[in-house]
């Protein structure tokens, strides 16, 4: 394992959650499940973030927002999208107001199904990022050492 | 050499008086510049000259000086009524005839017999008037150069206000004059007229502009000068109707007097230095110097900051020897190190450039006094390298503020936003001037660090007392600066460079200036070991060991490694900043995801733009103005008035 | 200066990190078992910063990573002065003028988070700059001089002679360590403040430096502990370790207070206990 899987951090954004999906979030950085026991930490900063745990479908109003902070992450990054709502847009997804999960807008590279997802769920889906994060890196390096040649 | 003194006293004197005549702006140019280069070469070609020498003296007709300059201080004392007739300014009326009294009293010899009929040695120079002739050549002389580009633009820009340029540039030139006689007087006569004419020219000077706001606090620094110029005189008094013969006016006497005449000397100490607190605007006498900030830059860097007011610890540090070890010392050291750190806690909440740059003169003055009171010769290694670095840091800072402030109408810090981008130049020399200011390695860490010292190895409890002020004083200063910093480089997207409508003039003395920060910074062991430590030896009877004691060989090379670090990286930076630039990805600021439009806006919810405004703090309700000036007063005027029932005590 | 003083500074680039980066680890080891969790493994601040300068540079304004890389060379600096045996005022100083750099670094970025933690990072500093100078004086006044070679070498436990300094020093070591109730500007991992205050607009390399520098730093400052404590080195280590496993413990056990309150209490501590001290030791 390298470095960037034994010390992932997270961004937390609640797009247009109900909450459910982000109070099992929150669950999972609490001494039941522990998370930071794999060097997670949550980071309320996507400067400073390798993960970006997304919950709830996008509209509107946060379609910028969800952008914005994905831009200002440093690569190599991953995208989780939690519940089923950022997957699909879930219960809402017929909504006027609702364009669709996080896809949408981001390339998502895990998705958690769930609603609300469970924080056995969560945690496998953050552990499967780890390794599309690997590869992520991997393939980072390769393109720099491509570009100083 | 006597030749050079006289040269550099009058030279300036006669410039001033062409100045006068000359309405022309090239020709001006021409003159001052001329001046100045050649004021600035007389006070090198000094130092050079006089390396090693020590103390020097000059026999002089001193009966003959004394007469003249008694009626010229009628002349000024005439002049100054008039003013205050035609202004209805009573009590500076009543002030000045009370200290013209004084002295005529004094000199006609109403008290005692005939005395100043031999002729003594009035002119002299030692190393510590050597450095002070420095700072007023090279430093003043700048200043006059930077002076001539700056009220151009200040005219242009006020063009309500009368020009009476021809009169500033005199006045200038006179007081450069007037410091040089001051800091070459032996006689007490003598300077007590110099410092006269710096109080005539500072009172002028701060009036340039003749509004009704200047006028007040013209005469407002007129009548707290006055005051420490009575007190001045009543120091002559007391010497001559004590010693008619005129042997104790002497300076260099007066402060080298025994065991057995100490206490004589004290009342004379006592009553100059509480002179000398007056004029470096030590607390309760702070307000006429913030006040004197609404005159054009150049008065407050040469007058305000600089040079007049340095005058006044000038002398402080002068009766240092008789301090030493002296209650009255104490007081004075206290009074010093109160004002240091309440000074300092107000400049925290000034966001005012020029109101900011005179409570840190005022802070900075604090800890020379507070040194020249400790007396020690630790101490006055530490004021005195003091004087020089602040001299230097200080006017260079004020300069670069005026200039801003020319070029983008404003003098408040929270304007000068991203400086960086618009004047870089600019920016960079008050970057400098500032890490000149507080950090280390820089100057007056140096000096900070060496006036820890000097308190810790004071006597008890006055060294405690003062260890705490300048503990807890040197952490605020660390905080005003580092935000006036902050504000500078700043990043601000699509701003536009201001910086090439400065005039030539003023580039050039601030390339100098900001030169002479890193030169005085790298050479100060060299001003140590050549210069003051000869003064600390000599007038201070320094022993070798103490002096060994004073920079340690491992301390130097340390901060001279730091340094020239602090040199070569910011120039690595430079240089490499392209490619710097480029290995980075530009990444807008976090505003928890909003878009960031532009440097003072962004989009909030609902899409509604919202202004982004980013101020700095000023702690008022923790070191508010009104209350720390009430407690600095409160607390220096029972220290000062316990230090004039010592000194009555020590007169009965 | 001689060699082995000279060797001991140098060493102190190297095995300041890994010293520094293993109390880190098991800071947040210790941490997490009074929370009741596991926590994450010891070693987990070097996996940290490794992975910080694995990623890619990215910024607001480029300038950034040269102000955080002035502030870890300077705090390097700083304690290769400190463990060389240096003078302790230049030690300060120098401490000084590095979080100068770090400031200006978050200053630089005009960054409404970073310009808040910028200036409450300001006010930690005023609040602590006089304790730490009045540290150094009654170390002077115990043992006549400022070096901490001869310090180390005084004959006598300092912490007897000067318990108001320590105890003064130990209150604001819990701002440099950024231990709650203090930890204003910035925070360590779990305890977020203005998002991330100082060090948001920091990223990947950047926030490596500043990691890696902070782990130079909290050597540096436990060194200090030490030196009170210096003649019998066991005693020294030991209360080392029961100093900073008290600061574990205040960080778990408090919430942050506003910057008004740090400050004031600071300056009274440094007041009353500090100056008390060093009157008590002028009269003794």
């Amino acid at each position: 394992m390298s470095c960037l899987q034994k010390s992932p951090w997270i961004i937390h954004y609640d797009a247009s959650s109900c909450n459910g999906c982000d109070i099992e979030v929150l669950a999972c950085l609490t001494p039941l499940y522990d998370i930071e026991r794999f060097g997670i930490i949550n980071t309320g900063n996507p400067k400073h973030a390798d993960i970006f745990v997304i919950t709830g479908g996008v509209n509107e109003q946060n379609k910028v927002v969800v952008k914005n902070i994905y831009d200002q992450m440093p690569e190599p990054k991953v995208v989780v999208a939690v519940g089923i709502c950022a997957a699909s847009g879930g219960v809402f997804r017929e909504c006027y107001n609702i364009s669709g999960g996080v896809n949408t807008v981001i390339p998502v590279d895990v998705y958690v199904p769930g609603c609300a997802a469970r924080p056995e769920s969560i945690i496998d889906g953050i552990v499967t990022a780890l390794s599309i994060l690997e590869e992520k890196r991997i393939a980072m390096k390769k393109r720099q050492i491509g570009a100083v040649q | 050499m006597e030749l050079l003194l006289l040269f550099l006293i009058f030279f300036p004197l006669l410039v001033a008086v062409l100045l006068l005549g000359v309405r022309s702006e090239r020709i001006t140019e021409i003159i001052v510049t001329a001046g100045a280069l050649l004021i600035g070469i007389g006070t090198v070609y000094l130092l050079i000259a006089t390396i090693g020498m020590g103390a020097v003296f000059f026999a002089t007709d001193t009966a003959l000086v004394n007469l003249i300059l008694l009626i010229l201080e009628i002349g000024i004392t005439l002049f100054i009524l008039y003013l205050c007739i035609r202004y209805q300014q009573r009590l500076v009326a009543l002030l000045t005839c009370i200290q013209i009294a004084i002295i005529i009293i004094a000199e006609t010899g109403i008290v005692g017999s005939d005395h100043a009929t031999t002729s003594g040695l009035g002119l002299f120079f030692d190393e510590f008037s050597v450095i002070m002739a420095l700072i007023i050549g090279i430093i003043g002389s700048l200043i006059c150069v930077y002076s001539i580009g700056y009220m151009r633009d200040y005219h242009a820009h006020h063009p309500d206000i009368p020009d009476r340029r021809p009169v500033f540039n005199f006045l200038l030139f006179l007081f450069l004059s007037s410091m040089f006689g001051l800091v070459f007087s032996n006689n007490l006569l003598w300077l007590f007229f110099f410092w006269e004419v710096t109080t005539l020219c500072s009172f002028l000077l701060i009036g340039y502009s003749r509004t009704p706001e200047a006028t007040r606090n013209a005469f407002f620094a007129l009548l707290l000068n006055l005051v420490g110029g009575i007190a001045f005189a009543g120091a002559i008094l007391y010497i001559l109707s004590a010693a008619p013969s005129g042997d104790y006016l002497e300076l260099s006497t007066l402060t080298a007097v025994g065991p057995d005449l100490v206490l004589f000397a004290l009342v004379p100490a006592g009553l100059i230095s509480f002179a000398g607190l007056t004029k470096a605007a030590q607390m309760p006498f702070s307000s006429w110097l913030v006040g004197a900030m609404v005159a054009p830059t150049p008065v407050s860097a040469l007058l305000h900051s600089s040079t007049m007011v340095k005058a006044g610890v000038y002398v402080i540090v002068r009766f240092a020897p008789v301090l030493e070890g002296q209650f009255i010392g104490m007081l004075i050291a206290l009074v010093g190190g109160v004002t240091f750190l309440l000074a300092s806690c107000i400049a925290i909440t000034q966001s005012n450039a020029k109101k900011l740059l005179a409570y840190s003169t005022i802070a900075n003055l604090g800890l020379v006094v507070a040194c020249a009171g400790v007396g020690t010769t630790e101490a006055i290694w530490a004021a005195i390298l003091l004087i020089i670095f602040h001299a230097v840091a200080k006017s260079l800072l004020f300069l670069c503020t005026g200039t801003v402030e020319h070029r983008i109408g404003s003098r408040d810090i929270e304007d000068m936003s991203g400086l960086f981008v618009t004047m870089p130049k600019v920016a960079t020399m008050m970057l400098i001037g500032m890490a000149g200011m507080f950090l280390a390695p820089f100057g007056m860490l140096i000096s900070k660090w060496a006036t820890l010292r000097a308190f810790v190895d004071a006597s008890p409890p006055l060294g405690i007392i003062l260890v705490l002020l300048l503990a807890f004083g040197s952490g605020v200063t660390v905080f005003f600066w580092t935000k006036w910093m902050g504000k500078l480089i700043g990043y601000q997207e699509e701003k536009t460079p201001v910086e090439t409508g400065v005039n030539r003039s003023e580039w050039t003395a601030l390339y100098l200036l900001t030169g002479f920060v890193a030169l005085v910074a790298f050479c100060f062991p060299v001003i140590s070991s050549g210069l003051l430590e000869s003064y600390l030896m000599n007038v201070h009877h320094a022993t070798a060991a103490s002096l060994n004691h004073l920079l340690f060989y491992d301390d130097l090379i340390i901060i001279l490694l730091m340094l020239s670090l602090i040199v070569v990286m910011p120039l690595s930076l430079y240089f490499f900043r392209h490619t710097w630039k480029k290995s980075y990805k530009k990444v807008p600021r976090y505003v928890c995801g909003r878009p960031v439009v532009s440097p003072h806006s962004f989009t909030g919810s609902m899409s509604v733009k919202q202004e982004l405004f980013l101020g700095n703090y000023y702690l008022e309700q923790i070191f508010g103005e009104v209350k720390m000036i009430r407690i600095g007063d409160l607390t220096t005027i029972a220290l000062i008035a316990i230090l004039f029932a010592a000194v009555i005590g020590v007169v009965f | 200066m001689d060699l082995i003083h000279i060797i001991y500074g140098l060493s102190f680039i190297v095995f300041g990190p890994l010293i520094g980066g293993i109390i880190a680890g098991l800071d947040r080891k210790m941490t997490a078992r009074m929370q009741g969790r596991v926590g994450p493994p010891v070693l987990q601040p070097f996996y940290d910063i490794i992975k910080l300068f694995s990623k890619e540079k990215i910024a607001v304004i480029y300038s950034e990573s040269f102000w955080v890389l002035a502030y870890l060379i300077f705090i390097v600096i700083t304690g290769m002065l400190f463990f060389a045996g240096g003078d302790l005022l230049l030690v300060i100083f120098a401490l000084t003028l590095a979080h100068v750099f770090l400031i200006l670094g978050a200053f630089a970025s005009s960054s409404p988070y970073a310009h808040i933690g910028a200036e409450r990072e300001l006010i930690q500093l005023m609040a602590i700059e006089p304790m730490v100078i009045l540290t150094a004086v009654g170390m002077y006044q115990v043992t006549g001089s400022f070096f901490v070679t001869d310090i180390l070498s005084h004959a006598g436990l300092l912490v007897l002679v000067l318990p108001g300094v320590f105890v003064g020093f130990v209150y604001v070591l819990t701002f440099k360590l950024r231990k709650s109730p203090f930890d204003l500007a910035t925070s360590h991992h779990a305890h977020q403040e203005l998002v991330k205050g100082l060090t948001t607009e920091f990223s990947g390399p950047t926030l490596g430096m500043y990691e890696l520098a902070h782990l130079y730093e909290i050597v540096m400052l436990l060194g200090f502990v030490y030196i009170f404590f210096g003649m019998v080195p066991a005693i020294g280590i030991l209360a080392v370790i029961i100093v900073y496993f008290l600061e574990i413990f205040i960080d778990n056990a408090t919430t942050r207070i506003t910057w008004q309150p740090a400050l004031i209490s600071a300056w009274i501590v440094t007041l009353v206990f500090g100056g008390l001290n060093l009157v008590a030791l002028y009269l003794l």
